[in-house]
Formats: structure tokens, C-alpha cells, sequence
């Protein structure tokens, strides 16, 4: 049996009312709010930090043949994004890593590439549009990440189901930061008659009909055409899961993987999942959860449940800081220089500190963050083990607010952290009022995208406080 | 570790020091020129009878030839050197080592910093090619880290804390507006200080050393022939330079109260120029108030204050032109800027002008006399950051021992 082992989604901390936008731009206000990737995050951390959570539920020894990572906005072309996430999660040299890249629908490949092979899919994306219109305010930022594997299935791989079509729906040019949709109406008819075909051959492969299904997950750019394919798979209109549309916003290519994290995490066992992707054409898969699932959700951490993950978030994020972020609005910056761009041959090696943050152990116990070849006490020269700490949690032992330094979203906060267990860093905190950080506050690593200098990213990781979220 | 000194083998026989500030009509070889032909002046002799030269500058040229080119230098060695912002006070002490070793009878040390034309706010430093890892705070977030774990440890509260900054801050401005070459040269309220637009932490502006350009030069010679050029020489007691293991951001068991660089050089120091209780011994201090908390923890680790007391001694005024122990008379940094390369002999100047008694408005009451009982003075120069820096003092004085 193959299926889903295990599975993480990260929802990134920052949350854009839809009223501040109307506000700002004197437009018609939708309801809710949307999911708003910080500026140091990227599609490719958040991926990062989708996998960690989904490692969490796996056992040590497991190991993917392959991950694949899909997003309409990568942060590279040319250079695999899919690298850097290995690199961050410390996977053997050994396993794959591949991008599937540009569409919405490239999170289907990964999809059916990860299930063929026991591995990864991380689907990633962060969506906008230009400023007033309707995918900037209904677009989200988030990501998903699913283990495959035969053994400890929490949810197993049943059947798919495909129709594929060309006609001009939505489409961009590469490098153009908004994409751009033919009139609502075609789309829905280009899709109708697509949904049904997919869902009925996924059915029947499954020998299932639709009153089978217990949770069902509709997910695709074109609102309208999403709306109108429950009824189109004769699919009890019951069983429709939260598509997050007044919480987070459309994640695009992460957006089933989203809504799929989430109905797995109060999922029960021997429920059929059905999924029922539109995206220049129909993808269906069908799932079933097993009883392995009712361990897998009692291990897992509470407050990394989607719904924890959107009640954790912060609300306030103004409409200036977004477009900020996003690069449309372009400030002043302060008279500092800029950083200097990461070399590529240090990086290469430091790789396991820079991706995988790893710091060295010598014979007392005394960790090292970077990595020393020399210990502190005794001279003793590469006597040291490697010890990874991006899963260690660690306090603030003091911390600083810096109104000087370079960033993109000032000021920088830094800190020094003492990990639980041993080793000393000074990084910065990210995902925090500086008005609240205290001396002795909990932190736990996340990965982060610093700067861009010179097109090269600069990944690496901060510090966030710890957010027990709800119980 | 054996570190024998060389005291009272070498003395300063002249010195030069330009105006610190926003030289905007005078570049590095101007202020190059400007503090050489001074120290010439000063000690009576020409370039010619200069046989060797040390060049300190950090960031404004690379070789001897940054000095050699403008001055004209006909074929002598000229040796440039960079330790952070103890690189004027690093040329000094590797110029005093050559002639106490005999090699050369006149050495001039040099330093000099041109930080104006970068048109940034604040000190920048070019890094070699890195990985992107290493933490980009700024020098003032870096010191603003000594306030709140200070305050913490010895049961001071913030406000009283925010005083206690803002005092050395009002001390050292009030210094400097006694002195022609300051950048600063005006008195700051204590309002003002304390009601400054933060910078990082508890730091706000005035609690900044400034950003200024400017140069420093000593003629030093063999103790014997001292008196051929002055009728006052100043004797080296001691010197010494310290560079740690830079553990403090990676140890746990560091507390970010002290520098213990700082305590090493120090002690050092003392060792070398036979002092045992620096408070009463010494006329002055020039110390490196780069961030008014830096100086505050100083005082504790030069031995000018027991551990935990400094702010109670800050705040009494023991510090102050007519305090104790006068710290930074001059003005230092706080009011002279940070030009990386001049700063150590910047404070050496101010050492040299006290001890000889040339101080003016700001001479130190019974300091410089022939019947002074207190004779010598201490600079300290540190570069780095809390827990990761490298740290220099020196003695001097107007009397063989």
C-alpha cells in the first residue's frame, strides 16, 4: 500500500485585512483577510518549513528517494530551487531533487512523482496581483509538504483521474509580477465539462461512487468554475472542506495541499478524501485515510495544525508593508550600504551550518555555532561531531533592536539564543513586535530568505518566538 | 605567558594631532601632511631624520605607500598596520618595539581615518567574501547589548540606567567643548541626550560616538636621547595588545557585563608599568567610548571602579575633569568621532598634552606640573564587539621611574 506517511503546511505569520486594502485604495472591501509571506520568506523557506513539519511525523530512518518541489514563483530559474530546501532539511546526497515549475498545475506532478516513488512533494507558492485587483486581494501565501511511503500510510493513494485541455484562461510571461485572466465566463465553460470526466475516471478506478466520499477538497485559480464542480461530480455538498477564502486567500499551487493538510488533521480513519484539482484542465485524486492516521494526529504538535497556524497569526500587517514587501512599493532605504552578496564558494563550504544548521560538539559537550575545528578548552584540533540544531529550541539570553542596520522591513532585531542543551547564537528574530521581546522569551529556528544581492538569495535562518497556538 | 615590557626605554619626543570632523576640503593625504608636519614641528625635527614609520589606518589605504606617496618618503620602511579600532594605538606600539629593539634611533607612528567620504551613516567595513551568515547587526546594536544585561545583573533599573549613559554622554560633551579639536565642540544638555531618536536598544544618538575624519602622529626615540629634542619627554610605562578567542557570542557563560579582553590588557599593562592601584595612581585616562555603555563597563574592567559599581561612581562624579580619576578629558570619542586609524593617538596626544601641562582650559587641577604628584596617564583602545574584540592599553608618563 502506498499513500501520505506524513504531512506539514506552513501558513506563514502575517494576515492583510481586506478592509485595509479597500481602505488604502478606496475600493469596494471584500470580507476576511489573506495569508502574507513575510519579506524574508520566499517559496522556497516556506517550503523548507512545511517539510520540517512534516519530517516531525516520520521516523529517523526514513528517507524520500526524491523530492519535488512545485510553485508558480520560484525564486530562481536556471539553479533547482528544490537545493536549497534538501539542503535546509539535510537530506542525504543520495536523494533527488527536482522543481516542477511556472503553473498551478506542476503541484499535480509533484504530486503523482512523489507517490510513485516514496517521496516528497513540497507544493509552494506565494500569490498577488497587481494593486486593487482581485488576485492580489484574494490570493494567500502558504505551503504544503507530504511524505509518501508504504509503511505506518496515515492516508492511502486510491486511484487519480485526468482531463486535460488547452484555452486561454489565466497566463503570465515569465517575469511579470501579476497574471492575467481571459473574461470569468469562458472559463467556466472550458472547465465544466472537464471536472466530471476526471472525477468519474478516479471513481472508477477506486470502484467508489461519489457518495463514498467523506471529505472533498476543490482547489483552482478560476473562483467561478470551482464553485459550480461539486455539483458537476454530483459530490454531497456536505462534504466540501474550508477552502480558506476568508482566512488565508488562494495559495495557488499549495492551495490543495493546504486544505488537504488540514482535513488530515481531524480527519478520522476509512474516510475517502477526494481531491479535485482545475488548472488548465482537471486532476483528481482520490485518498483514504487509515487507522495509522489516529497515532500520526496524536503525535503531532498542536500548535502546528492549520487551524492553529491561522489563529497564531498577526492581523495587523498594513497595506504599505505589503506592497512593500512585494515589491511594489519601492522606499527609501537607509544610508547604509547594502549586504554584501553570499560568495558562492564559502557557501558551498559551510553548506551543512548555512542549510542544514549544524554546529560542532567538541569532547566536553561545548557546541559551536558556526562550526570550530578548534575546541575552546583544550586546543584540540577536529576533534568534534556535527550536531544539527534547527529543531532545537532555544531563550533569549538579550536581544537588541537595531534601527541602523540594512533591511527591507526595519527595524532588525537581534538576539542572542542559548539553545536548550548547549551552543550560543546571535541572530536576528523574525516574525516579532520589538516592542514585546523580552529577555528569557522562547525561540524556535525558522528558515529564512535574508536578502538578495546581486541575484544570488541569501538563505539562512532567524530565530521566532514560540507559538503555542490553540490546544 | 611572558611579557616582559619595555618600560622607560622609549619616549615620545613630539606629536601632532589635526582638528577631528567633516574635513570635506581635506583628504587622507591632506590630514596625512597636516599631523606629520605637526609632530615634526612639535619635536624640532625634519622628515629626513625619521628613519622608519608606522601607518595606521583601517579602511582609508592599503601599504606603506599610502603614506610614503604623499609624504614624499625617500625609500624607508613604512610598515602599514590594522587591528580594528586599536589600529592608531597598534602603529604606536609596534613603532616603540622597533626603537626599544635598536633598530632605528627616530620612529614616527601615524594614524589616520577618512570616514566622511563613504557618505553612509555610521562605520562601514568591507568584508572578505563570506557565506551570508555572519549576523549583520551594527557596531551601536552590538554595545546597546551591554546596557540591559548590566542593569540586570546588578539590580540597576532602566531609567536609572538611562541616567547613568546619559551622564557620561553630558561628561565627555562638556570635556570636548574645552577642547579646539573636537568635532563637538559645545556643551549637551542632559535632556537633549536623553530625549535622543534611538539608534539600537536603549542607545539613542548621543549616546553614538561620532563620524569624523582626522590624523595623529608621536616621534619616539631611545629614552637616552629624549632630552636632545625636549626638555619633556613622556616615557612609555607599558604597552599591551590583546586578542581573544571572540567566544562571547558563541559561549553561554558569557553575560555581556564585561570585556575580557579588556581585563587581560589591562592587567597587562599595569604588570608592565609596575601599577597596582590604577584609580589613585593615575592622572587621567583616555578611554574608548565608542557607545556610552562601553565606557561604563570599562571602568570596571580597568580596575577604576569595583565590579557592579561604575554607575554609582558615574553618577558621583568621579569621573568628571574634576573628579578622581578623570576619564576622557579631552572629550573622546564622544566628542572627537571615531576616525578608526587617529583614535589611539588622539588619546596619546591628549596624554601627552596634559602630562606636559598644555592642556589650557581643560588642564587637569594638579596635573602637569613639576611638583605633580600624579605623573601618569592611560589610553585604552578596544575594536570588535561585546565578547569578541580586541583590546589595547598603554601607560605613560612624564617621570622615569
Amino acid at each position: 500500500m502506498t499513500g501520505i506517511i506524513s504531512y506539514g503546511a506552513y501558513i506563514p505569520y502575517w494576515r492583510l485585512q481586506r478592509s485595509t486594502l479597500a481602505a488604502a485604495l478606496g475600493s469596494k472591501g471584500a470580507k476576511g483577510a489573506r495569508a502574507v509571506a513575510s519579506f524574508d520568506e520566499d517559496t522556497t523557506s516556506m517550503g523548507v518549513e512545511a517539510s520540517r513539519i512534516a519530517l516531525r511525523g516520520v521516523s529517523e530512518t526514513y528517507s524520500p528517494q526524491s523530492l519535488w518541489f512545485a510553485t508558480t514563483e520560484p525564486g530562481y530559474l536556471d539553479k533547482t530551487n528544490a537545493n536549497a530546501i534538501h539542503a535546509a532539511l539535510s537530506l542525504n546526497t543520495s536523494v533527488n531533487a527536482f522543481d516542477c515549475l511556472g503553473s498551478v498545475r506542476s503541484g499535480i506532478a509533484a504530486m503523482h512523482a512523489a507517490a510513485c516513488g516514496n517521496s516528497m512533494a513540497v507544493l509552494s507558492d506565494i500569490r498577488t496581483g497587481l494593486p486593487g485587483g482581485n488576485d492580489e486581494s484574494m490570493g494567500g501565501d502558504g505551503a504544503a509538504s507530504f511524505c509518501f511511503g508504504s509503511e505506518n500510510v496515515i492516508a492511502e493513494l486510491l486511484s487519480t483521474g485526468t482531463s486535460t485541455s488547452e484555452f486561454v484562461d489565466r497566463w503570465r510571461i515569465p517575469g511579470e509580477k501579476a497574471s492575467k485572466q481571459w473574461e470569468e465566463r469562458f472559463g467556466e465553460y472550458a472547465y465544466a465539462p472537464l471536472v466530471a470526466v476526471a472525477f468519474n475516471e478516479a471513481l472508477e478506478k477506486a470502484n467508489l461512487t461519489a457518495a463514498d466520499v467523506s471529505h472533498s477538497i476543490f482547489s483552482g485559480l478560476h473562483t467561478r468554475a470551482v464553485k459550480a464542480a461539486p455539483q458537476s461530480c454530483g459530490i454531497n455538498l456536505d462534504t466540501l472542506r474550508d477552502d480558506f477564502a476568508a482566512t488565508l486567500g488562494n495559495s495557488g499551487t499549495a492551495h490543495w495541499g493546504v486544505m488537504l493538510a488540514n482535513v488530515l488533521d481531524t480527519a478520522r480513519p476509512n474516510e475517502v478524501i477526494a481531491i479535485v484539482v482545475l488548472a488548465d484542465g482537471v486532476n483528481v485524486i482520490l485518498l483514504r485515510t487509515t487507522e495509522a492516521l489516529v497515532a500520526h494526529q496524536k503525535q503531532q504538535d498542536n500548535s502546528l495544525t492549520v487551524q492553529a497556524q491561522i489563529a497564531a497569526g498577526r492581523n495587523d500587517l498594513s497595506y504599505a508593508q505589503f506592497l512593500t514587501w512585494r515589491g511594489f512599493l519601492h522606499r527609501e532605504p537607509p544610508r547604509r550600504p547594502e549586504p554584501d552578496r553570499p560568495a558562492g564558494p564559502p557557501s558551498l563550504r559551510t553548506a551543512a551550518w548555512k542549510y542544514g544548521l549544524y554546529g560542532s560538539r567538541d569532547e566536553s559537550g561545548f557546541i559551536y555555532l558556526p562550526p570550530s575545528r578548534v575546541s575552546l578548552q583544550s586546543g584540540s584540533i577536529d576533534n568534534m561531531e556535527m550536531v544539527r540544531m534547527a529543531d532545537i529550541r532555544a531563550t533569549i539570553a538579550t536581544y537588541t533592536v537595531d534601527h541602523l542596520a540594512f533591511s527591507m522591513s526595519p527595524p532588525v532585531v537581534a538576539a542572542v539564543i542559548d539553545f536548550d542543551g548547549g551552543g550560543r547564537f546571535q541572530c536576528e528574530l523574525t516574525d516579532v513586535d520589538p516592542a514585546t521581546v523580552k529577555i528569557g522569551d522562547r525561540v524556535e529556528m525558522s528558515f529564512r530568505r535574508l536578502y538578495t544581492q546581486d541575484g544570488i538569495h541569501n538563505y539562512f535562518w532567524k530565530a521566532k518566538p514560540v507559538r503555542t497556538g490553540v490546544k | 605567558m611572558a611579557s616582559h615590557g619595555i618600560r622607560d626605554k622609549v619616549a615620545i619626543i613630539g606629536m601632532g594631532c589635526t582638528n577631528f570632523g567633516e574635513h570635506w576640503n581635506k583628504s587622507t593625504d591632506d590630514l596625512l601632511i597636516d599631523s606629520s608636519s605637526a609632530a615634526l614641528a612639535n619635536a624640532g625635527i625634519t622628515l629626513d631624520d625619521v628613519d622608519a614609520f608606522w601607518l595606521g589606518t583601517m579602511g582609508s589605504g592599503l601599504s606603506g605607500l599610502t603614506l610614503s606617496r604623499p609624504l614624499k618618503i625617500q625609500h624607508k620602511p613604512v610598515t602599514h598596520v590594522e587591528n580594528y579600532c586599536a589600529t592608531g594605538s597598534e602603529a604606536f606600539r609596534n613603532a616603540c618595539y622597533a626603537v626599544a629593539s635598536g633598530a632605528y634611533d627616530i620612529v614616527m607612528a601615524i594614524g589616520v581615518e577618512k570616514l566622511k567620504d563613504s557618505g553612509y551613516s555610521g562605520l562601514v567595513v568591507s568584508a572578505p567574501a563570506g557565506d551570508g551568515t555572519q549576523a549583520t547587526v551594527t557596531a551601536p546594536a552590538s554595545f546597546s547589548l551591554l546596557a540591559p544585561a548590566y542593569a540586570n545583573k546588578y539590580g540597576v533599573d532602566e531609567a536609572e540606567l538611562k541616567d547613568v549613559l546619559t551622564r557620561i554622554a553630558w561628561k565627555n560633551h562638556r570635556n570636548g567643548a574645552l577642547n579646539s579639536r573636537a568635532q563637538f565642540k559645545k556643551e549637551v544638555s542632559k535632556e537633549t541626550i536623553a530625549a535622543s531618536p534611538l539608534i539600537a536598544g536603549q542607545l539613542g544618538i548621543f549616546d553614538c560616538s561620532g563620524v569624523s575624519d582626522g590624523s595623529a602622529a608621536a616621534i619616539i626615540v631611545r629614552v637616552e636621547d629624549a632630552h636632545k629634542y625636549t626638555d619633556r619627554p613622556i616615557y612609555v610605562k607599558a604597552l599591551s595588545f590583546v586578542a581573544g578567542p571572540a567566544a562571547g557570542p558563541i559561549d553561554p557563560s558569557y553575560d555581556y557585563t564585561t570585556f575580557d579582553e579588556v581585563v587581560h590588557s589591562a592587567t597587562d599593562a599595569y604588570k608592565q608599568a609596575g601599577i597596582t592601584d590604577p584609580r589613585a595612581e593615575l592622572a587621567m585616562a583616555e578611554v574608548h567610548d565608542c557607545f556610552t555603555p562601553t565606557e561604563l563597563v570599562l571602568m570596571e574592567d580597568l580596575g577604576f571602579a569595583e565590579r557592579g559599581t561604575a554607575w554609582k561612581e558615574v553618577l558621583a562624579g568621579t569621573y568628571d575633569l574634576d573628579g578622581e580619576l578623570p576619564v576622557n578629558p579631552d572629550g573622546g570619542l564622544k566628542s572627537f568621532g571615531h576616525p578608526i586609524g587617529a583614535s589611539g593617538l588622539r588619546m596619546l596626544f591628549e596624554c601627552w598634552t596634559q602630562l606636559r601641562g598644555e592642556a589650557g582650559a581643560r588642564q587637569i587641577p594638579g596635573v602637569g606640573q613639576k611638583d605633580s604628584v600624579k605623573t601618569k596617564a592611560l589610553t585604552h583602545n578596544l575594536g570588535g564587539a561585546p565578547g569578541a574584540c580586541v583590546s589595547f592599553v598603554s601607560v605613560v608618563g612624564s617621570k622615569l621611574d
